[in-house]
């Protein structure tokens, strides 16, 4: 099991800016290690983020996103005390969910 | 004693198996496109997404630094003030791999995203917006790279 993600959502008015910083290698099957063999791919592919439940946000992403990405987005009409859930999918099939309140 | 024909019959078959079972789990997501995700242009990439060809425009921005020292963390953000958007997407052109990141909008989310990425040199890096009529705009910008952070 991957290690939590770290979610901030903050509301100022109507919208809310939600900060992710997810905990994942991100391997880009570009390196190679010591013995000269090239390092499998191993990325996030999915994330979707949602909003009281509600899908609000979906991305495919490559494997050149950085290791333990940062993602920031805008949520409208979002207000304090609502949920903000982001879940990731990576190219091995594991999953994390997490959820933060807003402030 | 096979004939030639027949051994040819057989590794298609064999292809076939594999290409269908569990040995690419990792590609096995139907939402995940890959063909986009291999690409090597920009054109390619836009071409797998069933995207049509890119026009420049001031109403997406990107912003970038001019200079990244380290190219395994370099920080993007890509926005438009426009509505309709589709989806937004980063690509960094010079990548193993252009395509880097693509975001699918609803209507609560703002067309403005932020995201980290690796760039193995100097390159321009697109912002890009798929509007729901099927236009693609896009905005570009240079980012010169002392490190690469593809590859070791």
């Amino acid at each position: 099991m991957a290690d939590p993600m770290r979610i901030r959502a903050q509301a100022t008015g109507d919208k809310t800016t939600v900060r992710v910083l997810m905990a994942h290698e991100m391997e880009g099957g570009q390196r190679k290690d010591a013995a000269g063999k090239i390092v499998p791919a191993w990325f996030i592919q999915e994330v979707t983020a949602t909003h009281n439940g509600k899908t609000v946000l979906t991305a495919e992403w490559g494997p050149a996103v950085s290791k333990n990405p940062f993602l920031q987005f805008v949520v409208k009409g979002a207000k304090a005390g609502d949920k903000i859930g982001v879940n990731w999918k990576d190219n091995r099939g594991d999953t994390r969910s997490d959820e933060a309140t807003v402030s | 004693m096979q004939s030639r024909r027949q051994a040819l019959k057989k590794t298609a078959v064999v292809a076939g198996l594999l290409a269908t079972t569990s040995l690419f789990p990792q590609f096995a997501f139907a939402a995940f496109n890959k063909d986009a995700f291999d690409a090597k242009s920009v054109a390619d990439a836009l071409k797998a997404l069933g995207a049509g060809a890119p026009t420049e425009s001031k109403d997406v921005s990107i912003t970038a630094p001019d200079i990244a020292e380290n190219g395994s963390v370099v920080p993007v953000a890509v926005a438009t003030t426009l509505t309709g958007v589709k989806s937004m997407l980063i690509m960094v052109e010079k990548n193993p791999a252009t395509l880097t990141a693509m975001f699918h909008m609803t209507d609560s989310v703002d067309a403005a995203f932020s995201a980290r990425v690796k760039m193995g040199q100097s390159s321009d890096v697109y912002a890009i917006a798929i509007m729901n009529d099927g236009k693609v705009l896009f905005a570009k910008k240079e980012v010169k790279v002392t490190l690469g952070g593809c590859g070791g």
